[in-house]
Parts: structure tokens; C-alpha cells; sequence
């Protein structure tokens, strides 16, 4: 692809705190019009990558522009282009829900009165229009989340950062901003976000990368990452009476029907391309397990697979 | 680099000035009562045992010497708990620095903002001393603008000690040991020149007193060659610490 229409290229992205590694050499791009998302366990360097590219922290070492800009160079002209949402929300409180908007329209130098004809098109847009005069203290957590991507669109940008956009929001809060994120999507604006929620990244993403410990170990759209790493179908067997010798009769009884497996303190996990394929064969053979699940691989299994399942923070 | 935008410092000044307006009547309202207090508490009520200090009366001697404080407290005030809180708990400045702003545009716009107060509140407890009767001269006019220095001055410093400052529970110790002193030591309630001679050099080294010196000299116009130096003295310090709470506010948000 075209290296000038590129929204986000990088190349050997490093970011160092002294020793500390936040992020190792990453390199991606970013295409026009998608919605690209980057995943991963706490600490992975999702959020210093997202500053990277905000121009908030300069890079260690690499490459990095933005919109066909240099970050190191002209961060001021990238930003006036961008649209973020910050991890943690900034609103200001000494402001109403309006006022955030109107002022913060004058930070990208937009006269007063657009500023107010766009804050009230997006206090609409993010079904907030009634709560205009409000406090930001008496907001629900979602609602702020939306103020939030309202404030991000006001310089109506080419290309909008979302850091754990839905984190902390209840199911009815994710779905309304996932269906807002999916509408900007539709009207083109180039969209990169992080999260810990595979079903954000499935719902929102084209594509994503998963990140652990500050490097990139796999790219891919999401469902060829779920086929390419775990296969289809995913098989979970539960209480058997001791796992000493289970894993080794069931592995033997399944041989190639499963990809792959993991044994876990309490169960076996088959990946398969032929999950009931694989049951049958498990209870031809006589294997008793109390419970076995049969369900479709998901982004969860990648992620798991990929980046461990051992706690991280 | 240091490089900040003006246009970038003047939005966020804007956005204080915009909160600022709203609670603008109130705060100028205290902002009346806080000098009467002090006139009546110092002027008539320790005036009643010192009838004059360096020829003048007590109360004229208090007031031209007080109305520094107000630029001083104005511009304290804004740039350490205001600013920290902003910068700390709402992360104002996370936000802000989203956008064209830069972090240098930030901390320019709260000092500008912070000595906006100086002049907002030295000017009203100047009013306040008018009523009194102990302004004597027009050259008190010049009082704002020597406000708007003093204002730079006390925002540069205290923005320094804002962008080191690990915990909010610090702040007493910065008026505990830099304020206070400054206000108690600085020729506002005695005159200088009776203190030991020690002390007397060690008080030239505060900045308060050099305001103090200037706006008595504007107030009662009397004004000579030597309050050049203290001019100066204002001049250049807030010059050369100008660039430290950026730098030091970059490191702490920026990095």
C-alpha cells in the first residue's frame, strides 16, 4: 500500500523509562477508513503506543507518523487533526457538559459560535442534548464516556483514538457507544482503539494487533486470527476425578482431531476444527468428564493463548 | 525546546477567565471584606498604640504596604492548589494537551492567569484603600501593571513548586515556610531598617518586599532612583525562572 495515504506508520516504535521497556520495536500501519484496534493484557504498552501517537510522549527510538506527518516534528499540526479519548476521562468539572465542549472547541481555535453549533450537534449525537446544562459530577459513568467521544469529535477529525473507550461501562453504556463508534465508522473516520474486551475488538475492529510486554505477537483481522491461532471450535472438559492421568487418555483417544490443547488446574482445553467430532470421540472411548462444553473459538482463546494466563498486574 | 504559542497560552487563560466569571461577584465580594479586615484590625487597632511609622500614620503605613499581599495571595493561590488540583486530581491538562495546546501553552496560560488575579485583586483592595483615604498620589495608577509583573513573578514560582510537588499535603509547607515569612518580613506591618542589619539584607532577598517597596512608593508618590533596582530585581527573576515550572511540568506529565 502506499506509504503517503497511510493514516499511522510505524516503524521500530520504541518507548524506554530508563531500563524499563514500554514499548519493544513495534511496527504497523494504519489504513484509511478502518477501525484498527490494538489488545492486550495491563502493561503491554497499548496506552504508550496510543501517546505515541496522540504526540503527548515523544518516541525513544523509531519511526512514527501520523496523517503523513512527522510526530517528532510536528505534533501541534497532528493534533489539530485528531480526535482522543483519553483512558481516563479529563472533563473539566468546573464546566457544564456544554461548556466542555465550548471551550474546548477554542483550544482547536474554532470561533465561538461554531463552537457552540457543534457542541449542541454532538451533545445530540451522543443523546446527551438534555443533560447540556448539567454538571459533569451528576453524569453516570457512560454518559461521561460519551461526553467524552462528543469532545473528541468537535474538530470534526481525520482520524479518532479511543483508550478503553467502554472500560467500567455497563452492557447498555457499551452497546449505545459501540453503536455510535460504529456510525462514525460509516461516514469514514479512520478509528484506532484499545482494549481488554474481545468483544469490543470483534464488535468494532477490521483489524488488531495483540500486544504483550511492549511487542506486537500477532496482526490479523479477528476472525483470522481465531482460525489461524485456536481453529474453530473450542472443547472444555471439566471434573474428571483426577487430572493426573486424564490429559494424557484423552489426548491419546483424540489424537489429530485436536489442533491443539492446554491443561489447566481444573480442566482440558481442546482446540479443534471438529468439535463434535471430537465429543463423539471422547465418549466412543469411554472418557467420563462431568461436564463437557462444546462453543465457537473465540478472540478470547487467541488472546489467552497468546499472551499466557498468568495475572499481570 | 521551550518554545510555547501564545495563541495556545491565551485559549487556556480563556477558558480560566471564563470559570473565573462566573463566580466573579462573589469572589470580588470577599475579595472587598478580606482588606477591610485587615485596616480594621491593623490600621484601628494597632494604630490606636502607633500613631506613626516612618512619618506616615499607621493605618496609611499598613494599607500601601498590604495592598502587595492581594497580588501576591492572588497569584499564589491560583497556581498551587487551584493549579494543582486541575493538573492532579481532574486532569485538566491531560486534556488539554490532546489538542493544539502543548503543555508549555498550559502552564503559560495558568501564569498569565495567575497574575490576571494579582491585578484583578491588588486593583480591588486598592480601591479598598482609597476609601480609606491613603492613596496620595495618581502614580498609584501604575499600581495594575507593577501587579501584573508581581502577579508573573509569584505564578512562576509557585507553578515551580506545583510541577515538583509530589502531594497536595505539601502546599502548607510552602506558605508555612516561603508565604508567611515573606508576608511577616517584608516592611509591610514595621519598616525594615529597624531590624538587625542581617535581617535587613536577608529581606532583600525576599520578593514580596520589593513589592511592598514599589507600591508605597506609587501610592504615596514617592517614588526615586532607587526603586529602579527593585524593578529590576522583580524583572529579572521572573525571567529567569520563567522557563523552570515548564520544564519541570513537561517532565512530570510529558514523558
Amino acid at each position: 500500500m502506499d506509504l503517503s495515504r497511510r493514516v499511522v506508520n510505524a516503524h521500530g516504535l520504541v518507548k524506554r523509562y530508563g531500563t524499563l521497556v514500554a514499548v519493544d520495536g513495534i511496527s504497523f500501519a494504519v489504513r484509511p477508513g478502518e477501525c484498527f484496534g490494538f489488545l492486550g493484557p495491563n502493561g503491554a504498552g497499548k496506552t504508550t503506543t496510543m501517546k505515541m501517537i496522540y504526540c503527548v510522549l515523544p518516541p525513544t527510538d523509531g519511526q512514527l507518523s501520523v496523517l503523513g506527518m512527522d510526530v517528532r516534528a510536528q505534533g501541534r499540526a497532528i493534533k489539530a487533526r485528531l480526535g482522543v479519548v483519553t483512558q481516563d476521562n479529563t472533563l473539566d468539572t468546573a464546566l457544564s457538559v456544554r461548556e466542555n465542549l465550548v471551550i474546548f472547541a477554542r483550544y482547536f481555535d474554532l470561533p465561538w459560535q461554531v463552537a457552540r453549533r457543534r457542541a449542541d450537534a454532538l451533545l445530540e449525537f451522543v443523546a446527551l442534548a438534555d443533560r447540556a446544562k448539567d454538571k459533569v459530577e451528576q453524569l453516570s459513568g457512560g454518559m461521561r464516556r460519551r461526553l467524552m467521544v462528543a469532545r473528541a469529535l468537535l474538530p470534526e477529525p481525520d482520524l479518532l483514538l479511543l483508550d478503553e473507550p467502554t472500560t467500567g461501562l455497563d452492557p447498555q453504556a457499551r452497546q449505545l457507544t459501540w453503536e455510535k463508534l460504529r456510525q462514525l465508522k460509516r461516514t469514514g473516520v479512520t478509528q484506532i482503539l484499545t482494549t481488554q474486551y474481545m468483544e469490543e475488538a470483534a464488535a468494532l475492529c477490521d483489524r488488531i494487533v495483540i500486544m504483550d510486554q511492549g511487542r506486537i505477537v500477532a496482526e490479523g483481522a479477528p476472525a483470522d486470527l481465531v482460525r489461524q491461532h485456536v481453529g474453530r471450535d473450542v472443547v472444555e472438559l471439566r471434573g474428571f476425578e483426577s487430572l493426573d492421568e486424564a490429559p494424557a487418555r484423552v489426548l491419546g483417544a483424540v489424537g489429530d482431531l485436536a489442533d491443539s490443547h492446554e491443561v489447566l488446574s481444573d480442566q482440558i482445553i481442546l482446540y479443534t476444527q471438529d468439535g463434535e467430532g471430537l465429543l463423539r470421540r471422547i465418549s466412543e472411548r469411554g472418557l467420563v468428564a462431568e461436564a463437557a462444553t462444546l462453543r465457537r473459538a473465540t478472540l478470547e482463546d487467541v488472546f489467552l493463548k497468546l499472551t499466557g494466563r498468568s495475572l499481570r498486574d | 525546546m521551550l518554545l510555547f504559542s501564545p495563541k495556545g497560552a491565551y485559549r487556556f487563560w480563556q477558558r480560566n477567565a471564563f470559570i473565573f466569571r462566573r463566580i466573579f461577584p462573589e469572589s470580588i465580594a470577599v475579595n472587598f471584606l478580606e482588606p477591610v479586615i485587615y485596616l480594621l484590625a491593623m490600621g484601628f487597632g494597632l494604630g490606636a498604640y502607633l500613631t506613626t511609622v516612618g512619618g506616615l500614620p499607621y493605618l496609611t503605613f499598613v494599607a500601601t504596604g498590604l495592598v502587595a499581599t492581594a497580588a501576591m495571595f492572588g497569584a499564589t493561590f491560583e497556581c498551587t492548589y487551584n493549579a494543582y488540583v486541575q493538573m492532579y486530581y481532574e486532569k485538566v491538562y491531560d486534556g488539554a494537551i490532546t489538542t493544539p495546546l502543548g503543555i508549555e501553552d498550559v502552564v503559560v496560560g495558568e501564569i498569565l492567569w495567575g497574575a490576571t488575579r494579582s491585578v484583578l485583586y491588588g486593583t480591588v483592595f486598592l480601591i479598598v484603600i482609597a476609601l480609606f483615604g491613603t492613596v496620595r498620589s495618581p502614580l498609584a495608577l501604575l499600581i495594575p501593571p507593577l501587579f501584573f509583573l508581581s502577579g508573573l513573578m509569584f505564578s512562576v514560582i509557585a507553578m515551580t513548586f506545583t510541577a515538583v510537588n509530589p502531594n497536595i499535603d505539601f502546599f502548607p509547607f510552602y506558605f508555612a515556610l516561603f508565604v508567611t515569612p515573606m508576608f511577616m518580613f517584608s516592611g509591610i506591618f514595621f519598616p525594615l531598617d529597624a531590624l538587625p542589619a542581617w535581617v535587613t539584607t536577608a529581606t532583600w532577598f525576599t520578593p514580596l518586599s520589593h513589592v511592598v517597596r514599589l507600591s508605597r512608593a506609587l501610592t504615596l508618590g514617592a517614588l526615586e532612583m532607587r526603586h529602579v533596582s527593585d524593578l529590576v530585581w522583580m524583572l529579572v527573576v521572573t525571567v529567569a525562572m520563567f522557563p523552570l515550572p515548564i520544564l519541570l511540568m513537561r517532565r512530570r506529565l510529558v514523558r
